[in-house]
């Protein structure tokens, strides 16, 4: 049992770790590394290159020709990193997730971000502390067994799903906004296919 | 300044000797530290009349002089501005404790110019000790300002605000500051009211809004105002009724769900800044509140949207509010139908900058192309700086870009895959770049990108005979163009090139012009260290300073020389060899 820690920087762990696997194997650990190391220079061919004028086949001087894995130079493009600390928050706002949820019998709605939660027991978990209730506890045959609510979503197509059925990933991708149900309604949901 | 009195020069002995007080009295008048400069070069009168009356000081690379020679020189000064770090600092080339710290200043300062108002401060070091030592030693001061400078944290703007009575300007911009918390806004003392200039956008955390909000209430002077992101619309509302007055508006975020109640009342209070001329921040807005805005529009000549990621469309929403805007800057999320939007509605443009959303993310395929740029330079007749990060290029466009717009003064094109080249035509850009230094006489300041060869330079070094300020990264095929640049353009004042095939040949051409420069930065291209002994050997006066990463390889990672008076360095650190 052995944990593949990755060091990059100078403490080049990976290198000097016993293994008994064939060397080599770790491909995309390697390609991490010469990327962080490509700083040095921007190509190593390109000195032997000096001289030709007007080659427009200088271009050959990218030392990475996998076109997927363009590695990235140190200080390029010439942004200074207060603009790019920017960024970084200004994505984690734009990939928030919120849904309305809904509850029957409730005066109003409320929202949440589904991006917060790691699975489904977090969101119904959060869910229950927000409206005080519980909803009980998920099987594949027979739905929220142990209580009268039954969490329910809306997906791309406007059907509406129990939720709980697909892989996590795939519910937060292709869900629009959430319902509880309650009472009668929610039973029809609970049975079996 | 009168020809007949430099005809009448102390050569003759009978010369006309001006009083020493009318002629300190008339040369007080004068400005421009360049104008100071040339009298100062008339004759030794004039020089030390020169010296008494200055009373500001302008130092554009620190270690080109030291703090004794200044003050030896100078007895007057109460405004002093500082620049520290190679411009190619701010992209993380230059390893940290590299230098430029400013306390060895602030202590010959505090013996020398007690009275010292203002300090002005770009990529420098500064500690929170140094802010606390300037804070408790000048009883006078009045202004700091810090552009792109790093070392301090809120703790010495607590420093600042806690000590310095007198405080007219706290100006704090770009910088890689330390988050220790917002408190060091309430140390403003309760009586303090004489702030106008108040910037802290580039904070990463909250500030006592309280104390905020308090501050801008009594300072009745407080004509710029720009505040960190963490502050949400509905304090901005709460801030902007207390200084209507205000001319240059940094919002902190702009997206908030207000209620229509809230909406109006921010409306209203916008409406009442009737002296808005730069507005900035508006980071996460949407053009869903820009309507609150509108009112204030009609007056704003600098808006600075790079930090909200605007589609066309709200661009187009946004600009018919704003004729006459004369600087705007975006980001490229708003495509070249955005461009298009400026160009048709800002006719009076002289200076746009277009930053990218997504700079490291190299696969995708949007921003802005050649054809919003050709479209801004059609509806745009009047620019004359632009900084234009896209994905694509042509020889083309630039052609017609420079046609529509001959004046530029300040061309900073990146195009930012490296060594791209024309996209249509497969050919390098070197024809781009060839047409805009044949038709911008007035080019001041150049950067290129893209796939360029020696005609490139060949160009630059023919035609671009006012060129101060020049940037090369992955461009050139031989020495032959860095000897074209440094041959041809008289006035070069700052070369900085980087992963470029220059090497010692191209280095030593210049062995004659260096001392007429400030700097000369080369990174990633083919310098040995003898080169760089050679030069540091010939000319004794520029200071060539190395930083080697391999041992073993006789190259030089970097090479930075500059012309000082003040002799090598005494400061540098470990990696840095002076030559």
């Amino acid at each position: 049992m052995e944990s593949s820690v990755v060091y990059e920087g100078d403490l080049n762990l990976k290198a000097t770790e016993l293994r008994l696997g064939l060397p080599g194997t770790d491909e995309p650990e390697k390609q991490n590394m010469s990327s962080v190391r490509n700083n040095k220079r921007a190509s190593p061919d390109m000195a032997e290159d000096g001289g030709s004028k007007g080659d427009s086949d200088a271009k050959n001087g990218d030392c990475e020709s996998a076109p997927a894995a363009k590695a990235q130079v140190v200080g390029w493009p010439p942004i200074r990193s207060y603009r790019k600390n920017s960024f970084q928050t200004k994505t984690e706002v734009e990939t928030g997730m919120y849904v309305k949820v809904s509850m029957d019998g409730a005066p109003y709605l409320r929202k949440i971000d589904l991006k917060v939660y790691k699975g489904y027991a977090d969101l119904l978990q959060a869910v229950e502390n927000m409206f005080k209730l519980t909803i009980g506890e998920y099987s594949e045959g027979e739905g929220y067994k142990g209580s009268e609510y039954a969490p329910t979503y809306e997906d791309k197509d406007g059907d509406w799903m129990l939720v709980g059925d697909v892989p996590w990933d795939m519910f937060t991708s292709s869900c629009k906004r959430l319902r509880i149900m309650k009472g009668s309604e929610a039973k029809g949901l609970a049975c079996g296919v | 300044m009168d020809p007949k009195r430099s005809r009448n020069s102390p050569d003759s002995p009978e010369s006309t000797r001006f009083p020493d007080e009318v002629l300190e009295r008339v040369l007080s008048l004068l400005r421009s530290h360049k104008d100071r400069s040339s009298v100062s070069l008339v004759c030794k009168d004039w020089y030390n009349a020169e010296r008494w009356t200055r009373t500001h000081v302008f130092i554009g690379n620190c270690y080109s002089v030291s703090p004794e020679i200044v003050s030896g020189r100078f007895p007057a000064i109460r405004s002093v501005t500082l620049k520290g770090k190679p411009r190619f600092s701010d992209f993380n080339l230059v390893p940290e404790n590299w230098g430029a710290d400013i306390h060895q200043w602030l202590v010959v300062f505090a013996e020398k110019y007690p009275f010292l108002e203002e300090l002005r401060l770009k990529r420098m070091t500064v500690t929170d000790e140094s802010l606390e030592f300037l804070a408790t030693s000048f009883s006078n001061f009045r202004a700091i300002s810090l552009l792109s400078c790093d070392g301090f944290s809120t703790d010495g703007l607590a420093a600042i605000a806690t000590h310095c009575k007198n405080l007219t300007e706290l100006d704090i911009q770009e910088n890689d500051m330390e988050d220790n918390g917002g408190g060091w806004l309430s140390c403003f003392p309760e009586n303090f009211t004489s702030l106008e200039v108040l910037n802290f956008a580039s904070q990463q955390g909250d500030v006592s809004f309280d104390a905020l909000e308090r501050l801008v209430a009594r300072c009745k002077s407080l004509r710029v105002l720009k505040v960190d992101k963490y502050v949400k619309l509905e304090q901005l509302h709460r801030l902007l009724v207390q200084s209507p007055q205000l001319t240059d508006l940094g919002t902190g975020n702009f997206q908030q769900e207000l209620t229509p109640r809230q909406f109006a009342e921010l409306e209203s209070a916008f409406r009442n800044c009737k002296n808005l001329h730069t507005l900035s921040g508006l980071w996460d807005a949407t053009s869903l509140y820009f309507p609150v805005l509108y009112s204030a529009c009609g007056s704003l000549t600098f808006l600075n949207l790079s930090y909200a990621a605007l589609q066309s469309g709200d661009l187009v929403k946004l600009l018919p509010h704003c004729p006459n805007l004369r600087r705007l800057w975006v980001l490229d999320t708003v495509e070249d139908k955005g461009l298009e939007a400026i160009g048709s509605s800002c006719p009076l443009l002289a200076e746009l900058r277009v930053f990218p959303a997504d700079p490291f993310d190299l696969d995708i395929n949007h921003g802005v192309t050649e054809s919003g740029f050709i479209a801004v330079s059609c509806g745009c007749p009047k620019l004359h700086y632009v900084l234009y990060f896209c994905r694509q290029m042509t020889n083309a466009a630039v052609a017609t870009i420079v046609q529509n717009c001959p004046d530029f003064t300040h061309f900073r094109l990146c195009i930012m895959n490296p060594r791209q080249p024309d996209y249509l035509t497969g050919e390098p850009m070197d024809e781009a770049f060839g047409a805009v230094v044949k038709t911008c006489t007035k080019l001041q300041r150049l950067a290129i990108s893209g796939l360029l060869t020696d005609l490139t330079f060949e160009y630059i070094g023919k035609y671009a005979k006012n060129l101060e300020t020049l940037s090369v990264a992955f461009a050139g095929s031989s020495d032959w163009g860095m000897q074209c640049v440094l041959r041809g353009c008289a006035k070069l004042r700052k070369l900085e090139i980087r992963d470029s095939p220059f090497g010692n040949a191209a280095l030593l051409s210049g062995l004659a012009k260096y001392e007429s420069m400030r700097s000369l930065w080369m990174s990633a291209c083919n310098v040995t260290m003898n080169a760089c002994r050679i030069l540091a050997r010939e000319k004794p006066r520029l200071n060539v300073e190395v930083m080697k990463d391999d041992e073993t390889d006789s190259r030089v990672d970097k090479v930075y020389v500059y012309r000082s008076v003040a002799g090598p360095r005494r400061d540098a650190p470990p990696f840095v060899l002076t030559l």
